[in-house]
């Protein structure tokens, strides 16, 4: 084995600079190189999300809200199909997961009626919690062609009309949370304009 | 030793998970499913096998005193590279791995391998030691992945074989811990056969 360089301070000094220069170099190489396909999967991404809650658009415009109980605005985006409007999907959240934060895209028919629901990100219980989500269950169903302002949107624990998911009370919870936000602020901005 | 026990040793004599018990923090964490912990064993094969040819490289440059955070700055280089890979053109693992991808820079079995092996020996066979132990330490996850996987949710690699009330535990944070204790006990009872 080759003997090892001795270790002065010159030496230490000089050896941290050189592996530190070339690690930032490589990185900021591979960062560039994905840049745009990260941008474009995320892009995808809510596309996707946007595309299930809401039944057809060719154009989409996006618009950030403030929430109607004062908390972290949201993002409206404005669907509309030949130049009449189509609905607007909204991405809200909630912080009553049984882990914390949920977020997910609810769209709203131009009457006022959800169209549907999907979940974006949530950390909840695989095999429980995790059944807010269309492809794992079909709890969400029963949101659809509901309208928020005539239906109690609380778990019947609560005293509302939604069923919960068995054993995931808290989750169920948080889901109608997130959608009564997103209808409160979807409500308000109405009333602003 | 020669290369090919070089390289098979961490299949079952040295397994990282199941004889040296490295690295269990994402073990534990993310097998929820045999395809989690197959990606997640890649990535992690992908980040030693690249971090022990470069230390391997680089071992009579680097003087003693500052070899760890040499090797540290090597290491987290390449996670950062894998984890912008993966974000870019495999969303979707990304999202299910999360938060384990940047922990892979603290995985004692990187740094572990860096510093036993890599520093000590030449390029063949460091580029050896990284593929075996990497390897083995997929094969450990999607193992783990799998049983879990398995006995939680009735399916392997997604496509469903049971039906009807599973052991839900097992896709918990406790199952983990039951599962990686049968599997390391029925590896032991081989290992002395």
């Amino acid at each position: 084995m080759a003997s090892k360089r001795e270790s002065s301070f010159i030496n230490m000094v000089v050896t941290l600079f050189i592996v530190a220069a070339v690690a930032a170099l490589a990185l900021g190489g591979v960062y560039t190189v994905t840049k745009e396909p990260i941008a474009l999967a995320k892009k995808k991404k809510l596309e996707a999300a946007i595309k299930k809650v809401l039944p057809s658009f060719d154009n989409i415009e996006a618009v950030n809200v403030a929430s109607a109980d004062g908390g972290d605005s949201l993002q409206f985006y404005f669907a509309s199909k030949e130049g009449q409007a189509a609905g607007v999907a909204i991405k809200s959240y909630t912080m009553m997961g049984f882990s914390g934060l949920i977020e997910i895209m609810v769209g709203f028919n131009e009457d006022g009626t959800i169209s549907n629901t999907a979940v974006l990100t949530t950390k909840e219980t695989p095999g429980l919690g995790d059944k807010l989500d269309k492809k794992k269950s079909d709890w969400p169903d029963q949101f659809v062609g509901k309208h928020p302002g005539t239906y109690n949107l609380l778990v019947t624990k609560d005293g509302g009309e939604v069923d919960a998911i068995t054993a995931a009370t808290i989750s169920s919870r948080a889901f109608c949370d997130a959608v009564q936000r997103a209808y409160d602020t979807y409500e308000k901005q109405k009333g602003d304009k | 030793m020669n290369q090919v026990q070089n390289f098979t040793k961490g299949f079952i004599k040295e397994n990282p998970v199941f004889i040296l018990l490295l690295g269990l923090c994402p073990t534990l964490g993310v097998t929820t499913s045999a395809i989690n912990g197959l990606g997640m064993g890649l990535a992690t094969t992908f980040v030693l096998v690249m971090s022990n040819i470069v230390v391997s490289l680089v071992r009579d440059f680097i003087p003693d005193k500052v070899r760890i955070p040499s090797f540290i700055v090597v290491i987290a280089s390449f996670v950062t590279i894998v984890e912008l890979t993966m974000q870019a053109y495999t969303p979707g693992l990304f999202d299910a791995l999360g938060l384990f991808i940047p922990l892979i820079v603290v995985n004692c079995l990187v740094l572990g391998r860096a510093e036993a092996f890599a520093s000590k020996n030449n390029l063949w066979s460091s580029f050896v030691d990284g593929a075996g132990m990497g390897l083995g330490f997929a094969f450990a996850l999607a193992l783990l992945g799998a049983v879990r996987e398995l006995l939680g949710s009735g399916a392997i690699f997604g496509i469903s074989l049971l039906k009807g009330d599973l052991m839900l535990v097992f896709v918990l944070a406790p199952g983990a811990f039951i599962a990686l204790g049968y599997l390391v006990a029925i590896l032991n009872k081989f290992k002395k056969a």
